[in-house]
């Protein structure tokens, strides 16, 4: 008996062993005003961090010295020092930054500006404006292709995707997609840009090279209405086989083939689920659910959810650094 | 400078005569150096509002067109990468003036599209016109839900709620909050007893129960007077007295006589709904959900002044003209038509879900709002009313009952 017990007490032991690699997670809550930092070892919050208002977007610097978040209604982007949880400089967005993305080399940001038209190009060592583009009604969406040279973003009246030279910052090409796209993905060999629809219910999948819609991915879940199904972000692996695409309302992350673009699966996880990311190592993909306050962990390989994390109140965005 | 313009008007010119007679125009993403093709969209409007009871409702002169300026403008920012350019044409409708000359006018200048927000009457004259001449006309004002039954038109898309779509979104909320005994006051002019029959209906079709009936009738007399005050707050606890228990004392004043009036002043202590109290719109300018905010900040800083049902109504109207001209390339009125009746229209209009044409009356589908002037309470349809095509269809009159027979 006590032989049987020290058995599970070793495999206990065992199974606590802690991952090869440990990432942090960090969940930008809109209404809540805060940040929340979880330990992706143990799927557990271990920190609160108080931000300006309406935090939406959010991203970690490549050299992870800093959390950026955009707080929509302080018309800035705030930079937070991970290691003591201090907001360590400003960034000026222009008004009402909603959704940014870091160029690859980590030098420059791209920012959405929602009630502006535009989207603001800052230089994060500077921390300084640098330039503008004009965009459609209401940008949102922000991708930049893997070489750097295109800069992808959809507006959301204007129901486009609009390519971005990102040298000459000048539009080269518009791509009209179904209604109120919200996010742009690119595969991370180029070859692909999946662009989501809230409105029109679809994913469009553009080929960025004669910059043209391809292919649609369209969502049916049984005894669910048509209109609930709102698709917005959008995850692709590294290998391009598989894409995760979150549908808000419908409460559902859909799996999707990288190659004929069908819907394998659908993942039950909170209600309206909107933006997601993976850790590093793609084992993990952490989806924010707003309505129910928390975050659902999806174990990648096995293609299920096997952990829901609380956080605070309407979470909005997600990004995963290593620690 | 004469020669230039001498180009302008003669491009003005062959533009909407290429597009009147259906001919698709080639858009080039990217050619700047093309002139960007005209749309011009008509705008038809009433000459007179009526006279609201709260100071704080009475319309700004440009109600409704300003709403239609700002799709116009969100159109043209789309239509910058299209080489498409929108402008708006306002006409005002006078008592005297006949609707069909008017829409014949604009015929002939071209437009083939036109935004309308006119009373039922001359509604159908106008679109009878719009018949003759290729026009497509969009409902942005008139809720007569007979617009879309008996006198439904194949040439009108109607993007205002019925009074029926109204009805049935505060009779849903009602039955959740089980308050299901209705005391039902109804004003003696023929709109109000219009929005009174769409009241019975959906009592009726959610399971409330009108207890009993009055009516209001308008007397005349000042609105608003040194001693309104005083008189209103004796008035209208003796006109609510006496009256068998009941949840909510439901009002059907369109005219703006009495239903204002009533809230806080009954005599048993009930709330208030319909015309005044808890109210079903299709916008409210308190409303901040599903990225409204943006179209409420967008909408204050170029008019300076916040944004009405009608402002709404106008504005969808302008953005599904926007939509479909993006889409199809030319503002023929058929083409136009049938894009809106396919399977690849839908708008985003910040109400939470898309909104779509119902095809066998050309009745925009849509969400309700139910507002208490301050705040936004709840959007109907509410949860758990079912329905096996769209659930925005449990509300106004479904295609089985439909009357219409478009044509």
């Amino acid at each position: 008996m006590r032989l049987f017990a020290l058995a599970i007490g070793m495999a206990l032991a065992i199974a606590r062993v802690p991952a090869a690699h440990a990432f942090t997670a960090y969940v930008s809550n809109e209404k809540g005003n805060t940040i929340t930092v979880i330990d992706i070892d143990k799927f557990e919050p271990v920190r609160t961090i108080k931000v300006g208002q309406r935090p939406r977007g959010i991203d970690v610097t490549r050299d992870g010295k800093f959390v950026l978040v955009a707080v929509g209604d302080d018309n800035a982007i705030q930079m937070i020092d991970p290691a003591t949880g201090e907001i360590a400089g400003t960034l000026p967005s222009g008004d009402d930054p909603e959704f940014f993305a870091l160029d690859p080399t980590g030098k420059l940001l791209y920012v959405a500006n929602e009630d502006d038209n535009a989207v603001t190009i800052i230089d994060i060592d500077k921390r300084a404006r640098i330039g503008e583009v004009r965009v459609g009604v209401e940008p949102e969406g922000i991708a930049i292709s893997p070489d750097g040279r295109i800069l992808v973003n959809t507006s959301e009246t204007t129901n486009m995707a609009h390519f971005i030279d990102t040298a000459t910052r000048r539009i080269v090409a518009n791509v009209l997609v179904d209604s109120r796209p919200r996010f742009a993905a690119f595969k991370h060999d180029g070859s692909e840009l999946w662009v989501s629809s809230e409105i029109g219910g679809t994913v469009s999948v553009i080929d960025p090279v004669i910059r043209k819609v391809t292919g649609k991915i369209a969502f049916t879940i049984p005894g669910l209405r048509n209109e609930a199904i709102q698709p917005v972000g959008i995850n692709i692996a590294k290998d391009g086989r598989t894409g995760f695409v979150a549908l808000g309302p419908a409460n559902r992350v859909a799996v999707v083939n990288g190659a004929t673009h069908q819907v394998e699966k659908y993942l039950l996880v909170g209600q309206r689920v909107w933006h997601m990311a993976f850790t590093p190592d793609e084992k993990y993909l952490l989806a924010v659910n707003g309505l129910t306050n928390d975050v659902s962990v999806v174990d990648v390989a096995a293609l299920k959810v096997i952990r829901t994390i609380r956080v605070g109140e309407l979470p909005w965005g997600v990004a995963v650094a290593d620690r | 400078m004469l020669a230039g313009r001498l180009a302008r008007s003669t491009r003005q010119l062959l533009i909407p005569v290429l597009v009147a007679s259906g001919i698709v125009l080639a858009f080039t993403a990217l050619a700047p150096a093309e002139a960007p093709a005209e749309i011009t969209v008509g705008y038809l409007h009433r000459s007179e509002h009526k006279s609201p009871l709260s100071l704080t409702a009475v319309p700004a002169a440009n109600e409704g067109i300003a709403g239609a300026e700002l799709a116009i403008g969100d159109n043209n920012t789309t239509g910058k990468f299209l080489n498409q350019h929108f402008t708006l044409a306002p006409v005002e409708l006078k008592n005297e003036d006949d609707p069909a000359a008017v829409v014949a006018a604009l015929a002939q200048r071209g437009i083939s599209l036109i935004i309308a927000d006119v009373p039922a009457d001359p509604l159908l004259k106008a679109a009878d016109a719009g018949r003759l001449h290729d026009v497509l006309v969009f409902n942005a004002g008139a809720t007569d839900d007979r617009l879309r039954e008996e006198d439904c038109h194949g040439n009108v898309i109607h993007v205002a709620p019925t009074r029926s779509m109204l009805a049935d979104a505060l009779a849903q909320y009602l039955a959740w909050k089980r308050w299901s005994r209705w005391l039902l006051v109804t004003g003696s002019h023929p709109n109000d007893k219009l929005f009174a029959d769409a009241l019975r209906r959906a009592a009726a079709r959610f399971g409330a129960k009108i207890i009993q009936e009055r009516v209001f009738e308008d007397t005349g007399g000042a609105r608003r007077t040194d001693s309104g005050v005083v008189q209103v707050q004796r008035q209208m606890p003796l006109f609510t007295q006496q009256a068998p228990a009941y949840d909510v004392l439901i009002a059907a004043d369109e005219s703006e006589v009495f239903a204002a009036y009533l809230p806080y002043r009954t005599w048993d202590p009930r709330p208030v709904a319909g015309s005044a109290g808890l109210v079903p719109t299709s916008w409210d300018d308190s409303f901040d959900q599903w990225g409204a905010v943006q179209l409420q900040n967008r909408f204050v800083k170029t008019f300076s002044r916040r944004m009405s049902a009608l402002d709404m109504q106008a504005w969808t109207a302008g953005r599904m003209i926007g939509e479909s001209v993006a889409r199809t390339h030319t503002a023929a009125a058929k083409v136009i038509l049938d894009f809106l009746t396919g399977p690849d229209f839908a708008l985003a209009a910040f109400k939470g879900q898309k909104l779509t044409l119902r095809d066998w009356n050309l009745q925009l589908r849509q969400p309700v709002l139910l507002t208490d002037g301050r705040s936004v309470v709840s959007v109907s349809p509410q949860e758990g009313f079912l329905h096996q095509i769209s659930e925005l269809d449990t509300l106004g009159l479904d295609r089985p009952e439909s009357k219409c027979r478009l044509k």
